[in-house]
């Protein structure tokens, strides 16, 4: 056995298993870019992971046969006790979890992933030192690995803390909150020429210090972003955790820690620039924060005119003549917990022979493709389920649209009014199709504040009141 | 309130004013509403149908003294005797060309509301009666010239040869014209269509016509009614008349300009030239029709046996459905005149809808009311506002970009020079991963975005490896937190693959 630990071969042969988990996590991602490959690449992503820890558990066994380490029974007793605590309790959460509570838990996972790397950053500092060892790259390498961690550790809780409605969604208006922002950063790197100096037990003091004022800046930055730009957040926050991962790989001179946690970071970078693309807003602007309010009118109060109404029960007569439906759900789905009745109205009417097809924009719900999943969950072929440049064209065609739960993502405003605050953002163009129906709690603005000119169309009707009971009344309705 | 339903006096007439449908609708809003014996018999609306609604059927005397009289054509002399002085009635009226009935109106001391002019506005829609009943005549002109015509409209391939499909067009694209195309275009014609207002194509084209274009300089109408053309627009136009309906099988024309008679589209010399067995439909026969042969509610046939017909009746020969429609926009516009539910009538001047119906109002002539603007068209008057808005930002210099790789490029070859060959091989792996995971990524599904973060999620675990790594060493704090670290990150890694699992689970296709 410890042949085989102290073997000169082992190192390659580790490093080897490195090579492969690496490339099945690029074939990981890659897999989850289509439905018809997403669970292979899910089992690559595993596979990797499994291959990755084994040969990383001989690696730690083969570190306890040198110098000042602890006996190898120990250390692998302990290893794998805190994995068996920590799988166990992630497993529970893997399958407690409702879909409507995806963005929490994913928000929630990001911060375990902050939290690791700022106390993987603190080790490799300590050990390094305990070994009178000082080194600028590696110092500067903990400090940026310390520095990205803490960030994601606070901004991921107060996301978690904002989706779970722990916390107001509304945006955290400091002022002179970039300033803030700015001197946190400046603040930061003086200090991270201070660590780098100073080769004593008193490197401590900048490096504690940069912590606080990281953790402070991840709070900061994300309580100044409201509810609904919460996508973007959530993707930047994973692109961060990616980031985080990798500055560890430096510090450790881990190239698997490297490959993974660009991988992670480069392909959340993509994701919250597509975000930003589907709202037409700059990244930067986003990440400042502050867009958006609760209620308040904002951009010119015009006088729209008088919106309709129509009841649950002419809803139904209207879908049940029609030939072609097109149902876009916002988050107001998901509040209202109304994709299961949605799912079966959808059912009934391909019954009857209706062709039922949801159009979903990038940013509807609370997490990129949220929506997709609440409907999948709730057993919707995922080929009725189209993206918006998918569905655009071809409103003219159809009969009725639903909107439920969506307000900001069907603004005419966005095309129409160059004023408008959404002015630019490409919208889902419902107001061509022949009769649109808007189911809402009352005629209250969305997440951006803005006014929706959509109600007052002559071919929209409001159907009033919490969308899952009116869906279910629709459903009875429909027989 | 007591709403009175007369039958109607006109010879001929088919209509009633209200079902026992939309009676039941009136008195829902508090009136009480009486019908006279036999009002809807010709619209198959009998008695006893009203009676089973609640509605009473009584005699001409009681409906004649109620304080709302409601019918489809315009009283008669006789009839306006008949009514009371301070009662309202509501009827069809076209007070533009009917001097004569308003000032009798106003010498009785009676309220004329005429359903007739409703202002084209979004809000009023609901109470048009000439929409509602431009629809149904637009309809039943295309059944009246199906039967006059001795062909199919739809075409067939069938053992007994080729049937052609008809050939429809249709002059004027409005309520009427529109629903003609419709119905023509269902029974399998093909159809073409014309109107003056080129921004109605768009309407044409979407009921599957095609639409015809004159090549000329042409208006976009403020007020939702054609106007008359200028001389050079005239004769293009009327060539492309000639042509247009010499190619068809069956031509309706819907062509009024309000308060004018009817244009002449097609000239004698035109319908001369049609082929034998084509038929005309002159919708606007009423007006003097748009057709030179056209002779008003009757059925013309020419020499080379060209049908026009010319029949002004073509909504009441649907009376049932007539009556239904004109029915609810009376409801319509009861509901907005009777704000508090209560069976009261209230005349809120201010109401533009109300004041463009109103006629008279006790003893005052109140004909005609103030211009109200609207279009089909709105995006046409706006882009007068767009240039105001900001120039379109410019683009960014594309140079500034090559500049900040170049010199990205540099400094990157500074900093390598000064770096240990160590750290360059990492920053060769990281710069590699960071491409790979970029184009991988980059045409991810939407649909699978969740998915994809919480697999992502799973993996950006691998930070485990770093504490699995740091839990040997022999100091303790180092030993804890490195503990710590593998805690936390083993509930990202299983939570995060098995999550991602559970939702893959759920996509499902067809």
């Amino acid at each position: 056995m410890s042949d085989f630990l102290t073997s000169e071969r082992l190192p390659g042969l580790i490093q080897a298993a490195y090579i492969i988990a690496g490339i099945l996590f690029i074939g990981a991602l890659a897999g989850l870019s289509k439905h018809e490959t997403a669970k292979r690449g899910n089992l690559f992503g595993m596979a990797g992971m499994g291959l990755a820890l084994l040969a990383t558990l001989v690696l730690a066994a083969r570190n306890s046969q040198y110098g000042d380490q602890r006996p190898l029974g120990v250390t692998l007793a302990l290893i794998l006790v805190a994995m068996l605590v920590g799988g166990s309790i992630g497993a529970w959460r893997a399958r407690t979890v409702e879909m409507t509570g995806m963005p929490e838990l994913v928000a929630m996972l990001h911060s375990f992933v902050g939290l690791a790397a700022v106390l993987v950053g603190y080790n490799s500092w300590i050990e390094l030192h305990d070994l009178g060892g000082s080194d600028t790259v590696h110092d500067v390498e903990v400090f940026v690995g310390v520095f990205i961690g803490a960030v994601t550790f606070t901004g991921s809780i107060v996301a978690w803390a904002k989706l779970s409605g722990r916390m107001t969604s509304s945006p955290l208006m400091l002022p002179g909150r970039h300033l803030l922002n700015l001197a946190i950063l400046v603040a930061s790197t003086a200090l991270a020429v201070w660590f780098v100096a100073d080769d004593g037990d008193t490197a401590l003091v900048p490096l504690l210090v940069m912590t606080a004022l990281a953790l402070v800046l991840g709070f900061h930055l994300v309580a100044a972003i409201g509810g609904g730009d919460m996508p973007v957040v959530v993707s930047m926050l994973n692109s961060y955790s990616g980031w985080a991962a990798a500055a560890a790989g430096f510090m450790l001179s881990n190239d698997l820690l490297i490959i993974t946690g660009s991988l992670v970071g480069s392909s959340g970078a993509i994701l919250s620039y597509i975000m930003c693309t589907a709202m037409n807003r700059s990244f930067v602007s986003v990440i400042a924060g502050g867009f958006g309010s609760d209620g308040a009118l904002s951009g010119e109060a015009r006088d729209y005119g008088e919106h309709r109404e129509i009841t649950a029960d002419e809803t139904a007569e209207l879908l049940a003549d029609a030939k072609s439906v097109m149902i876009t759900p916002g988050y107001g789905m998901a509040v209202a917990q109304a994709q299961y009745p949605v799912a079966e109205m959808t059912k009934k009417l391909r019954e009857r022979g209706v062709e039922v097809r949801f159009g979903i924009h990038p940013v509807a719900g609370r997490l990129p493709g949220h929506m997709n999943v609440l409907l999948a969950e709730a057993r919707v072929p995922y080929d009725i389920v189209l993206e918006m440049d998918e569905v655009n064209g071809d409103f003219a065609h159809t009969d009725v649209v639903l909107v439920i739960g969506a307000n900001d993502t069907v603004n005419p405003a966005a095309l129409e009014e160059p004023g408008s605050p959404i002015a630019g953002m490409p919208v889902l163009e419902v107001w061509h199709a022949k009769e649109v129906v808007v189911f809402k709690r009352s005629m209250a603005t969305g997440y951006a504040g803005v006014q929706n000119p959509l109600f007052f169309k002559e071919n929209s009707r409001m159907l009033f009141g919490d969308a899952k009971e009116r869906v279910d009344d629709i459903v009875r309705a429909l027989g | 309130m007591r709403i009175g339903i007369p039958r109607e006096s006109r010879q001929g007439e088919t209509l009633v004013a209200a079902t026992p449908t939309t009676a039941g609708q009136l008195q829902a809003l508090g009136y009480e509403v009486v019908v006279e014996r036999g009002a809807g018999t010709a619209a198959a609306q009998p008695d006893d149908a009203f009676e089973a609604a609640g509605i009473r059927v009584t005699d001409a005397e009681e409906v004649w003294s109620s304080d709302v009289v409601v019918k489809v054509d315009a009283p008669t002399p006789d009839e306006i005797w008949r009514l009371r002085a301070g009662s309202t009635v509501v009827s069809l009226m076209a007070p533009a060309r009917s001097p004569k009935l308003i000032e009798q109106l106003q010498a009785q001391r009676v309220t004329g509301l005429a359903m007739d002019a409703v202002p084209r506005i979004s809000r009023a829609q609901a109470m048009d009666v000439l929409s509602s009943m431009a629809n149904v005549a637009g309809y039943r002109a295309v059944v009246e010239a199906a039967h006059a015509f001795g062909r199919q409209f739809t075409g067939q391939v069938t053992a007994a040869g080729k049937v052609p499909p008809a050939r429809v067009f249709v002059v004027g694209a409005g309520v009427a014209g529109l629903a003609a195309i419709g119905a023509a275009g269902s029974m399998g014609a093909i159809v073409r269509a014309f109107d003056v207002r080129p921004e109605v194509a768009e309407q044409v084209e979407s009921m599957g016509a095609e639409f015809v274009t004159v090549e000329m300089e042409q208006e976009v109408s403020s007020d939702g009614y054609a106007k008359e053309m200028t001389a050079d627009q005239e004769a293009a136009t009327a060539a492309m008349y000639d042509e247009e309906a010499r190619n068809a099988d069956i031509v309706i024309t819907t062509a009024l300009i309000p308060g004018r008679p009817a244009p002449r589209l097609i000239t004698a010399d035109t319908v001369a030239a049609m082929r034998t067995g084509s038929v005309i439909v002159d919708m606007a026969a009423a007006n003097g029709g748009n057709v030179e042969l056209t002779r008003a509610d009757e059925e013309v046939v020419t020499d080379n046996l060209v049908t026009i017909l010319g029949y002004t009746d073509l909504a009441g020969r649907l009376a049932a459905q007539t009556s239904q429609l004109y029915g609810t926009n009376v409801v319509n516009l009861l509901k907005l005149m009777t704000p508090g539910k209560d069976g009261e009538l209230v005349l809120d001047l201010d109401d533009v809808v109300v004041r463009g119906i109103t006629v008279t109002r006790d003893g005052e002539t109140m004909w005609p009311p103030p211009p109200v603007q609207v279009s089909a068209a709105p995006v046409a008057a706006e882009p007068a506002a767009v240039p105001v808005a900001q120039e379109p930002p410019k683009p960014p210099d594309p140079r500034r970009k090559w500049y900040a790789a170049g010199l990205a490029a540099v400094l990157f070859a500074l900093v390598a020079a000064y770096s240990p060959p160590d750290f360059l091989g990492h920053f060769t792996v990281f710069a590699l991963a960071v491409f790979v995971g970029y184009y991988v990524i980059s045409n991810v599904a939407h649909a699978l975005h969740t998915p994809l973060m919480s697999e992502t999620n799973a993996i950006s675990g691998i930070i485990l490896v770093g504490g699995i790594l740091q839990v040997g060493s022999d100091n303790t704090v180092v030993t804890v937190l490195a503990l710590i670290a593998v805690l936390v990150a083993s509930i990202n890694i299983f939570g995060g693959f098995l999550v991602t699992l559970r939702m893959l689970e759920m996509f499902r296709k067809d």
